[in-house]
């Protein structure tokens, strides 16, 4: 944003002194983090909780690699393991993956991509950290309790009739949580509405705003549909209600319908987010206009809109009638097409820049490359007569890790990056970020495409054992996992280290457009000491904007 | 942009209201007692039809909000709409002793 009136360019890094006031250093009581209602200060509350399920989540996915290491089930019994997937896929899916980039990036960002000083509904925000956190304590509940084996899906009937595990108390932590997104998505959505600085028109407007407007649309017309699901699911088991036993005159399968029309626009949610750091990374770190704005920023409302047409295609050797799965087959192909034109875009923007391979952007270009893969296997499965083959198998295991582990956490890696030093003031060491991003590309690769392999020969998914014919894929698979958990565990160590000890960054230390980047690092508590103004386009760099004016 | 630029109803209102959708629920429960075939689900739905509309225009103060509320409201409707139209290709297409 070069003709944003009244604010500086950046200095240059080695002049660079944190600011006397900021958001982090206006108050330390206990009182002052627990009851704020700065956006940032409950970014970094959303950073922390994420964080710790993330590790949960993530020590469950290890138990399990290391029981898959050899064909026998004898590290954890076939109950162990069926909990241990459901722990995993429930922490990874409600509590790490469909929060993270909104409650965190988005919390912090978006008040400051905007001009304003905060969103709309400051204290609604809290409340939905608090609602966050108390459905997540409900779901570790769960664990004390013996935990859950229905996996994260939940399926009628064996969650309503035959499980004997905590259903109830998983449901409600999930059910608590959804509120959450709820309120987030609507916070978002009256912010993006209301409170843009001046000139700040929509076709302005950074492309993650627009990734994030897509997601709080999905997060408002979705997660109520859960919540109903989850609600008649808990009513079945404790009452005996009939919604979904044929006995009692339900159809199991509208468990299924129910259930997907809201978790596969929550794969939208998990992944609209990414697409949208990446905008800013690609554009940032090759110093260009994103190819294509008006259209990449259209995708990402044809993404949210296609997500809610296809959720039959989980549904195809299911009992579905064939007429509905070749309709769900067909609709799911249209999701191709705006997935595409972003790579598409974002491989033309990087054509003629002035790339530099900084920490987020090497994220960016690993997200590229494995949603791409995500994304291309998913083809494979819209097909009506493959996916009998694939269904249940880990071909499917890892399409989906493609598109949320590859995609999204490298999605939302590369924007932890890209924002820590607005968010602490300070940089992080450089080699160690590269480092880190190159071992999470090689870890994941190891992790996953041996999946595509063994699920492609037949391996079903959520078994504990399996025919040694497996074993060789299995041990790359592990021997991956554990890369990526160093390279995972990593960051964490240095953007800690570097929250205190970190060489002060200054406002701008990417030379990146953007209102974020015109306000002191860390910002003060209102963002900017006058509303800024804006008259140019989103991403136009000039002399100013590199900070050369 | 101009959300809720009325007031919208008085406290008797809002009790006038009230108590016209507890004699709906009434009239529910009082036609749920006769056998009237098909009958039965279309006066059922047309009743909560009405009770629907009724809260969404006065209880969620759509009459009294802009034109960005109605769109986010007729989304809402549409979405419901999506939902069960693509579920019914399933219901209404099986074969078999379902």
């Amino acid at each position: 944003m070069n003709n944003i009136a009244s604010m500086p360019a950046s200095p240059p890094a080695e002049a660079a002194r944190l600011p006397a006031r900021h958001y982090l250093n206006e108050a330390h009581t206990l009182r002052s983090w627990f009851l704020t209602t700065d956006h940032k200060r409950i970014a970094l509350l959303f950073l922390a909780s994420i964080t710790v399920f993330f590790l949960i989540a993530g020590v469950a996915a290890l138990l399990m690699r290391l029981e898959l290491l050899t064909p026998e089930g004898d590290l954890v019994q076939a109950e162990t393991y069926n909990r241990l997937f459901t722990l995993h896929g429930v922490l990874m899916v409600w509590f790490f993956l469909i929060p993270s980039i909104p409650t965190v990036l988005g919390n912090f960002a978006i008040p400051m991509m905007l001009g304003a000083r905060d969103l709309a509904f400051p204290r609604l925000n809290l409340i939905s950290w608090y609602l966050f956190v108390g459905g997540g304590t409900l779901t570790l509940y769960s664990l004390i309790k013996g935990g859950v084996d229905t996996g994260w899906t939940f399926y009628t009937p064996y969650s309503t009739l035959y499980s004997n595990s905590a259903v109830l108390s998983t449901v409600a932590g999930v059910f608590v949580s959804g509120f959450s997104s709820i309120l987030t998505g609507l916070n978002f959505i009256v912010t993006i509405h209301t409170l843009r600085a001046r000139g700040l028109t929509w076709f302005r407007l950074p492309l993650f705003i627009w990734s994030m407007y897509a997601t709080s649309l999905i997060l408002v017309l979705a997660t109520p549909v859960l919540a109903i699901t989850l609600l008649l699911l808990a009513m079945e088991r404790f009452f005996g209600f009939g919604f979904f036993d044929p006995r009692l005159g339900g159809d199991p399968l509208l468990f299924q319908h129910l259930f997907w029309f809201y978790s596969h626009p929550a794969v939208y949610i998990m992944i609209l987010p990414g697409m949208g750091v990446v905008s800013e990374l690609v554009a940032a770190f090759s110093r260009r206009r994103v190819f294509g704005y008006k259209v990449v920023a259209f995708s990402s409302l044809a993404i949210a809109v296609y997500g809610f047409l296809v959720w039959g295609h989980h549904m195809f050797v299911a009992g579905q009638s064939p007429y509905a799965g070749l309709v769900f087959s067909a609709l799911s192909y249209l999701v191709a097409i705006p997935s595409a034109i972003k790579v598409f875009n974002w491989t033309a923007t990087l054509y003629k820049g002035d790339i530099s391979l900084d920490t987020p952007m090497l994220y960016a270009l690993g997200f590229i490359g494995l949603f791409t893969i995500g994304g291309l296997t998913g083809l494979f499965l819209a097909a009506l007569g493959l996916d009998v083959h694939l269904t249940d198998t880990y071909f499917v295991v890892a399409h989906f890790h493609f598109i949320m582990v590859g995609g999204m956490v490298m999605g939302y890696l590369g924007g932890i990056h890209y924002w820590w030093p607005k968010i602490s003031g300070r940089l992080y060491t450089e080699w160690m970020g590269r480092f880190s991003a190159i071992t999470a590309f090689v870890g994941f690769n190891l992790t996953f495409l041996p999946q595509f392999l063994a699920g492609y020969l037949g391996m079903p998914r959520r078994y504990w054992a399996y025919a040694p014919e497996y074993q060789v894929l299995n041990v790359m698979s592990t021997l991956g996992a554990s890369i990526l958990g160093v390279a995972y565990a990593f960051p964490l160590i240095y953007l800690t280290w570097s929250f205190w000890k970190g060489q002060v960054a200054g406002p701008n230390p990417w030379e990146a457009t953007g209102l974020e980047w015109r306000t002191p690092s860390p910002p003060p508590t209102h963002n900017f000491e006058t509303p800024p103004r804006v008259t140019g386009e989103a991403y136009e760099r000039s002399h100013a904007a590199r900070g050369e004016a | 942009m101009a959300v809720n630029s009325k007031e919208g109803l008085s406290p008797a209102g809002i009790a006038l209201i009230g108590i016209v959708l507890l004699a709906l629920l009434a009239l529910t429960i009082a036609i749920a007692r006769f056998h009237w075939g098909a009958w039965n689900l279309i006066l059922a739905m047309a009743i909560a039809t009405v009770k629907l509309i009724l809260i969404a225009l006065y209880f969620m103060r759509l009459r009294y909000s802009g034109r960005t509320l109605w769109v986010f409201a007729a989304a809402g409707f549409f979405w419901l709409l999506i939902l069960v139209g693509l579920s019914l290709s399933d219901y209404l297409t099986r074969r078999g002793p379902y």
